[in-house]
Order: C-alpha cells, then structure tokens, then sequence
C-alpha cells in the first residue's frame, strides 16, 4: 500500500514492534472532584521522538503533561519513563524539564541567572555553569542580552529564554506548553522550524501540549488527538490528516465535507454509499461496516473540483449553485449550495492567474472527485 | 485646569486637611513652647527636647517600645507570611474557609478582648508579665496584619514560577527562599512596617499584658497625661510623629525610585 502523504519518513519506532517506548502512560486517569480530566489514557512515545498532544482546552492536554512533569499525580494507572515508575517521584527529581505557557521566566533575575537557575540547584561547579551558560545563550542566539531582566525582553525573546532555561540541565524529555502561543504569527512560523531542527540536533524527546493544528501537524512526529479525557487517534500528521479515525478527528484537523449515508456494498476495495439524498458514491477506501449500516463519507475541500460542466471522468459529482466564493490569493474557496440545502466546500489551487469563463455567484456547477478522494468512517 | 481650582475644591481641600492634621500641628507647635503651660506661648525653645533626653523614665519606655516592636513585628512577619502562603497554596483542605476567617478575626477584635484574653492566658499558664508577654501579645495581634498584607500579594502571584523552580531541581523550600520570596518581599517588607507601627502606638493591649520593669512609651505618656500634660510628652510626640513621616517618605520613595528604573529599563529594551 502506498504511504500516505507525500512524506516518506525514516523515523518510525512506533511501527516497529521491537521498539521499547520511552515514555508509557499506562491506563492513567486523573480525577479532579467530580470533573474526569484524563479518562483510563494509554499512551507510548518513543525516544527521540516529536510528539504533540492536541486538542480543544479542557481536553486534558495540559493535565498529562503535569502529570509527566510530577505537578499533579494520577488517581490510578501509572507513568513509566525509561521503565521507572514515576509515582511519587517529585517533580524536582525526574529528568524531564518543562517549557512553561506563561514561560514562568523569574522576573528578579537576569536572563544568565536564570539560565543557570537549574545548574546551580544541582551544585555544579561554578565555572561548568557558566561554559554551560554560554552554550545556551548562543543556542538561542541570546548572548548580548545575558545581563537583561525579563521585563526588558520582547515575547520572542522571552520565549527563548524559557528555552535555554529548560534545556539547560539536558533532561532527557522536554516538556512544552503551548510553546509558541504567545507569539505572533510570523514569529511562531519562524520558531516552528527552529524548534524542529533543535530537537533534531540535540535528539532528544520532546513532547509539546498545543491546541493550534497547524503547529502539531509542521513539528510532530506523531500526534495524539485528544477530547474529554481520551486519545481518539495517535498517528503521523499526515495519516491523521488523509486517514481520520472518527468523524471528531476529521472534523477536528482542517476542514471537511462529510456526508452521511448508508453503506450499499463493498467489494474489491469498492465502497458504495447513498447519502440521505439519495445520491450515490463509490468510494475506493474501507467501510469497516456491514451493508446498511449507517456510514459517513468524509472528503477533504482540496480533493475536490469544481467546474461548470461534469467532468466525464468523475466517478462521483453533484449538482448545486456556487453559494460563495473566497478568494485567498494562492486557492479560491468555493462552497457550493446543492439542491437540497447542504452547502459543500471545495478548494482549488489558482494554478493560473487569469481563468476564462471563471465561475461567478450564483452559477450552477459540479461539484466532482475521484473514487480515491475519501475516507468512510463508520460510527 | 483654572475650573478645577474653584473656590468649594480649595476650601475642601483646606478643610479636609485641616481635620486631619491640625491637632498634630498644634502638638508639634507647643512641643517647642518656652512654657511650662502647655495651653500658653511663651517663645520658641527646645528645652524640653533636651530635658527629655535626661528623663530616665520616658527614655527608659521608649527603649522598651523599641524593642518589643522589633521583635514583635519580625516575628510577627515571619508566622503571618507562614500563614497568608499556607491560605493561598492549599485552597483545598478541609476547613479552609474557618481557619481563614480565624486568622481575619483579630483585625475586627475590640483590642479590650484580644488584651483581656491575653491576660488571663498568662495568668493562667503562670506566665510572669514583662518584656515577653507584651511582645508576645503583640506578635499574636499583628501576624494577621501581616498575613492579610502577604496573601493580598500571593493571590496575583504567579504559582507557575515556583512550579518552573521546582521543575528545574529545587525543592519546595527553595523554590520558596529562591522564588517566591524575594517577588513577594516588597509586601513582606511593608508587612514588617506595618506590624511595627501597630506596635509602636499600642495602648490597650500592652496595658493588659505588661508588667513592671516593661512599660511601653504609649503607657508611659498615658500615665503621665493623666497626671498632667508637660511638653516633654509634646516633644515625645513630635519625635515619634518624625520618625513615623519618615519611615513613610522613606517606603514611596523607594518604591517610586524602583517604578522609574522599571519604566527606564522597559524603555531601554524596546529601544534596544
């Protein structure tokens, strides 16, 4: 089978069997009163490793990373890490470090100090800190502001501190909270990558905790998609992306078109479903259902192609008049309203700049895409 | 602005002021009466500053004042900080809400009960009354001064900070000395100030719970008004009102001199 996406990766410990995780949640549930933060979540992350937990706030993002941090203690699974249990081991004591939100930098101190905050805590010899300092400092390409208070920093500069402050120790495991949510957009573009190429380089294992898709999907090896407490899909960016696991997931990571429908059929890796209109799709993906069972067909707006008449190769279309139309320089969003009421989005790439005959307000047009285009996700 | 200065703002201000510090005016005046006669100018001098200085009795109070409030609000500073970081962090246990209103209620105590219990506390565990049980009794009505002072500082403090202190290798108590105490020390500090005023002035209590050879200075002028004003207890006064302004001008000063740095390194960081 092909891979999915056009990302051929080398890096993939979770698809050997052989491979010990490094980090292992095993059946954690974290209770707060009456409220369940993380729900019986069984979880592996490799050494090296890039991984994101993502989801809405309140989902428990935030909670499994303090509980792997040793700020708060589950109510009952446990937490291995390089196959120590870490129930009460306190948070000063686990060889993993944390990037704060609010990077928690300490505002009574210059930016060496608390670069050399950690050091200091381990009674390392004075002159290893400060070498260790300077490492840290050129790093992250802060070194003419080591005498600066925090007050007197930018966000971005800020945000780099926390940084250095974090990995000044060398722990084992990095701990990142929303990383780079305080930070404007062309900034967070920026630290994204350099973010990337620094855990590359100092191969270590970083686990960051965000609710910006986008930024899971650039950084990630693997991500895990979470909601009320449960990990619904760990998986490569783009296996979330091109193969959801539910219709959360689908919904959740960009945008969707999911029509609902019955299953007719499978047979030779051909799926037929008539949604609720009636209409019929083949679709060349698993259904993971019995014939009748209510299916959804999930396809992805850039899968899919407009045009004034019907493509004589498309193995699926439908009829409708373009209800609104937005034009985002590099793509041109099209939603088309079919007629019975169902508006459908499409995306297609404004590969030329002048189009003849382009679709305006108004029009009827097709709505088409190919037998390959989408995912069948049963309940 | 020349409508803003109208005649019922000025004459407000007047009077407010007036109100407010013309008894002490008044005082600090005959502090430097020639006469014997409190109510009668007779001249400008400062004999009776210079009396003062050779009347063991006064100098002797106010050494004993002195001291208690050092100690007492040193303490003092030191349990109600104790206090207002245990009501902040653990919001959680049980009886949260009573023992926060327990430490509270002194503040609104008539000072006649929290002296009169006192007394009866040290009569009871056989506790001779002198220099400790003054200070003691004066560090049990001051922490919560101090402890409301701190926790209003802890409410905004940012607990990440100490989580960051921890998650870098420090223990608690550390993070605590390292952290969280130097951030809140401004707070910690006019705490100090606080419970040493409040000590300073105290009549009441310091009535109840002194004993002989501990008479504070505010007893010590009671008991001499009361046989008499002379403007030696006029000259005590305005050296007491003096290194009151003092410590008050001294505290806004350096907090103002901190805000300007703060302005001007900020400034200098966005230039930069």
């Amino acid at each position: 089978m092909a891979s999915l996406g056009s990302i051929r990766r080398s890096f993939a410990p979770w698809a050997d069997p052989k491979a010990k995780p490094y980090i292992r949640f095993e059946n954690v549930t974290k209770r707060f009163s009456d409220f369940v933060a993380v729900d019986d979540l069984s979880l592996s992350i490799y050494e090296r490793e890039f991984f994101a937990l993502l989801g809405a706030s309140g989902c428990g993002k935030t909670t499994l990373l303090r509980m792997l941090a040793g700020f708060e203690q589950p109510t009952s699974g446990r937490i291995l890490l390089d196959g120590q249990d870490l129930r009460g081991v306190p948070p000063y004591r686990r060889p993993v470090n944390m990037m704060f939100q609010s990077y928690a930098l300490f505002p009574h101190m210059t930016v060496e100090a608390n670069i050399a905050f950690g050091l200091k805590q381990d009674r390392m010899p004075k002159a290893e800190i400060a070498e260790r300092v300077r490492q840290m400092l050129k790093l992250v390409k802060l070194e003419p502001f080591a005498k600066r208070k925090p007050h007197q920093l930018s966000g971005g500069q800020r945000q780099r501190v926390a940084l250095a402050r974090s990995l000044a120790k060398r722990p084992k495991v990095l701990l990142l909270d929303e990383p780079l949510g305080a930070l404007d957009k062309k900034l967070r573009e920026e630290t994204q990558f350099e973010l990337m190429d620094l855990q590359h380089d100092l191969g270590l294992t970083f686990v960051v905790v965000t609710h910006d898709q986008e930024e899971a999907m650039t950084m990630a090896d693997r991500i895990a998609i979470m909601d009320k407490g449960r990990v619904l899909q760990v998986a490569t960016p783009a296996e979330i992306y091109e193969a959801p696991a539910s219709r959360f997931v689908a919904d959740f990571i960009g945008s969707i078109n999911i029509f609902e429908g019955s299953l007719v059929k499978e047979s030779a890796g051909m799926t037929e479903i008539r949604d609720t209109s009636g209409a019929d799709f083949r679709v060349a993906a698993p259904a993971r259902a019995a014939p009748g069972d209510l299916v959804w067909l999930a396809i992805r707006p850039e899968k899919m192609r407009v045009s004034r008449e019907r493509p004589p190769e498309a193995e699926n279309a439908l009829n409708g008049e373009v209800w609104d139309i937005a034009y985002l320089g590099d793509m041109t969003i099209y939603n088309v309203k079919l007629d019975d009421g169902r508006i459908v989005k499409a995306s297609m790439i404004n590969s030329m700049r002048r189009l003849e005959d382009a679709l305006t307000w108004h029009d009827r047009a097709w709505i088409s895409f190919p037998a390959d285009a989408g995912v069948v996700l049963a309940e | 602005m020349a409508g803003t200065w109208g005649r019922f703002n000025i004459t407000a201000l007047v009077l407010g002021f007036a109100f407010l510090y013309l008894p002490i005016l008044l005082l600090v005046i005959y502090s430097f009466n020639e006469s014997r006669l409190v109510t009668v100018w007779a001249g400008f001098s400062t004999r009776w500053y210079v009396s003062l200085f050779s009347n063991r009795g006064l100098m002797d109070a106010a050494w004993v004042t002195a001291r208690v409030a050092f100690i007492s609000a040193t303490v003092a500073t030191v349990l109600g900080t104790m206090a207002a970081v245990a009501l902040t962090r653990y919001t959680r246990f049980r009886g949260r809400l009573l023992f926060s209103g327990m430490v509270f209620a002194p503040l609104v105590m008539p000072e006649v009960i929290t002296g009169l219990s006192l007394l009866l506390l040290f009569v009871a565990i056989g506790f001779d009354r002198g220099f400790m049980t003054v200070t003691l009794a004066h560090i049990t009505f001051s922490m919560c001064f101090v402890a409301v002072v701190v926790q209003s500082r802890l409410v905004s403090f940012d607990r990440s900070l100490e989580e960051a202190a921890m998650d870098l290798g420090a223990t608690p108590l550390r993070a605590f000395f390292q952290v969280t105490l130097p951030i809140i020390l401004p707070a910690v500090i006019s705490g100090w100030m606080l419970a040493f005023t409040l000590s300073l002035d105290d009549l009441v209590i310091a009535s109840f719970t002194s004993g002989p050879g501990a008479t504070t200075l505010p007893m010590k002028i009671y008991s001499q008004v009361r046989l008499g004003v002379t403007p030696e207890i006029n000259a005590v006064c305005t050296i007491l009102i003096g290194i009151v302004t003092l410590g008050v001008i001294a505290a806004s000063v350096v907090n103002k001199r901190r805000e300007v740095r703060r302005q001007r390194e900020e400034r200098l960081a966005f230039a930069g």
